[in-house]
């Protein structure tokens, strides 16, 4: 059913008792033309793309848990395009400009609020580094500018710009086009295109093995819902990408380590932007539900535990108490965990491997949510040909042996 | 926070005193010149990143300042073992 006035209107002289259900839960088929493993909104992404772009129905999404239920919930929903190397502005400019319009395509509401990311600078060094940040995103066409601490305030009143605090701020770079979306809807907008398409998406279902034939190509996998034979496998399973990777040899250059969130009791529109401090690792924005969405750092060790220590988040409500000072009385509502898969240069792998047949999109580490689309759909391209689309033809696996690396890790300084 | 024993200090002290240093016997080409791409690609990248029962090291950096290694449980954060650099992992399973 497409969501119309029409739709809505109809089913409100219904009683709202004839909603259909988003997408259909099949039960596997034993073969399919492809298999993508994990049904965040990066995998459903690319089978969607796949199914629209490139005519293949006759594929599936397996998830372990449940569809959304990884870094696509739990993550604090920031889209910005301003990164330093020309293939990440590439890949993520591209991811932008689908974000505009992704309700459209969709026609699902994925909340896209482009209402300006603003990266505050506590130190002559922050400063200079944004601003060569502002100078190569100029060159590109990327949008990107630099504010005194002054406009950063009339921009986002609620900022304590007093010379007196620990890390005071001495500018920002703003990105007026940069925003948020609401995650569950990205993931249930791609669930629901994907399979009105004919893209089975089947939830409770893990991957326990990736079976190969002699020729050393993949030919299926085993499932806790039984085998399912395939030539072509797209891991899309962020920071679980080691294991399957594992189950065909692979050995990855990912880590998994715990990045926390945190949420406060709701409050009337107090925080008109969203603000990011990579130096005092602090990250705020406000959802639509009133909500102080509150990003931290990592944790300083691997983990698949999906929680870390309180002493990171406890960090992150200092900094956050000293630059907002208005909301140190504000209680947390809820802390929790997700897995974040990161590379020794801080990019994605969008890529095919050793292994025919076997492809992985991973490595998205602290910041995957915003390319979801782009993401998606350069995957689908990857998967569907076999080739590269152009956009991540850079990000490949091979770069951590020809030395090609892409190094976001010194360009964007610690987080996305 | 974790609670991790130093094994030259002989005591049980908070995560915060320590740094994470990443995977644990990890051995640099005896002959760096003749080793190949693939070799530095594996010294330098690629890491088993284990969903259990990993070998890491750790620097007690606000304590003694040394590095020593550790076996962690990476899905309950539970620590099996201590031990100093050189030791052979301990046959925990």
């Amino acid at each position: 059913m497409k969501f119309s006035l029409l739709s809505l209107a109809r089913q409100a002289l219904k009683g709202h008792q004839g909603w259909p259900e988003q997408w259909r839960s099949p039960e596997p088929k034993s073969a399919y033309d492809a298999v993508i493993v994990g049904a965040g909104g990066h995998g459903l992404a690319t089978a969607y793309y796949m199914a629209k772009e490139h005519g293949m129905r006759n594929i599936a999404v397996l998830e372990k848990g449940w569809l959304g239920g990884g870094n696509t919930g739990r993550n604090t929903t920031i889209i910005r395009s301003n990164y330093l190397w020309e293939p990440s502005e590439a890949i993520y400019g591209h991811a932008h400009t689908l974000w505009g319009g992704l309700s459209q395509e969709l026609n699902y509401n994925v909340m896209f609020s482009p209402r300006g990311v603003m990266l505050i600078a506590h130190s002559h060094h922050d400063a200079q580094s944004f601003k060569r940040h502002i100078y190569a995103n100029r060159l590109a066409g990327t949008q990107n500018e630099w504010l005194t601490p002054q406009q950063a305030k009339e921009f986002c009143p609620l900022l304590n710009i007093d010379a007196s605090i620990r890390y005071p701020i001495v500018g920002a770079a703003l990105q007026r086009k940069g925003g948020t979306a609401r995650h569950d809807a990205v993931a249930w907008g791609y669930a629901r295109g994907a399979s009105r398409l004919g893209v089975d998406i089947i939830e409770n279902c893990e991957v326990k093995g990736i079976n190969r034939d002699p020729s050393g190509a993949v030919s299926g996998l085993e499932t806790t819902r039984g085998p399912i034979a395939t030539r072509k496998i797209g891991v899309v399973a962020a920071g679980n990408t080691s294991v399957i990777m594992a189950m065909a040899g692979v050995r990855m250059p990912l880590e998994s380590f715990p990045l926390q969130a945190l949420v406060s009791e709701p409050l009337k529109p107090v925080m008109p932007c969203v603000v990011m401090s990579n130096t005092i690792h602090a990250y705020m924005s406000q959802s639509d539900k009133g909500e102080l969405v509150i990003g931290a750092g990592m944790d300083g060790y691997t983990s698949y535990s999906q929680m870390g220590g309180l002493h990171i988040a406890t960090q992150t409500l200092e900094a956050i108490c000293e630059m907002f000072p208005t909301v140190s009385r504000l209680r947390m509502l809820r802390n929790w965990g997700g897995i974040v898969d990161t590379t020794p240069d801080r990019s994605p792998i969008i890529s095919k491997t050793p292994v025919p047949g076997l492809f992985v999109n991973c490595g998205w580490g602290t910041g995957g949510f915003k390319a979801t689309p782009g993401s998606g759909h350069v995957f689908a391209h990857q998967v569907a040909t076999g080739e590269p689309h152009p956009i991540n033809a850079p990000f490949t696996l091979d770069r951590f042996r020809t030395g090609g690396l892409i190094n976001e890790a010194a360009a964007a300084a610690v987080a996305h | 926070m974790l609670l991790i024993r130093c094994p030259y200090c002989e005591m049980e002290r908070p995560e915060v005193e320590f740094r994470y240093a990443g995977e644990a016997h990890l051995v640099r080409p005896l002959n760096p010149a003749a080793a190949s791409d693939e070799e530095w690609s594996a010294f330098l990248y690629l890491r088993a990143n284990d969903k259990g029962l990993h070998a890491e090291r750790w620097r007690h950096a606000v304590g003694c300042g040394r590095y020593f290694n550790c076996l962690r449980d990476t899905i309950s954060d539970k620590i099996s073992a201590t031990y100093k650099a050189g030791e052979a992992r301990p046959p925990i399973s």
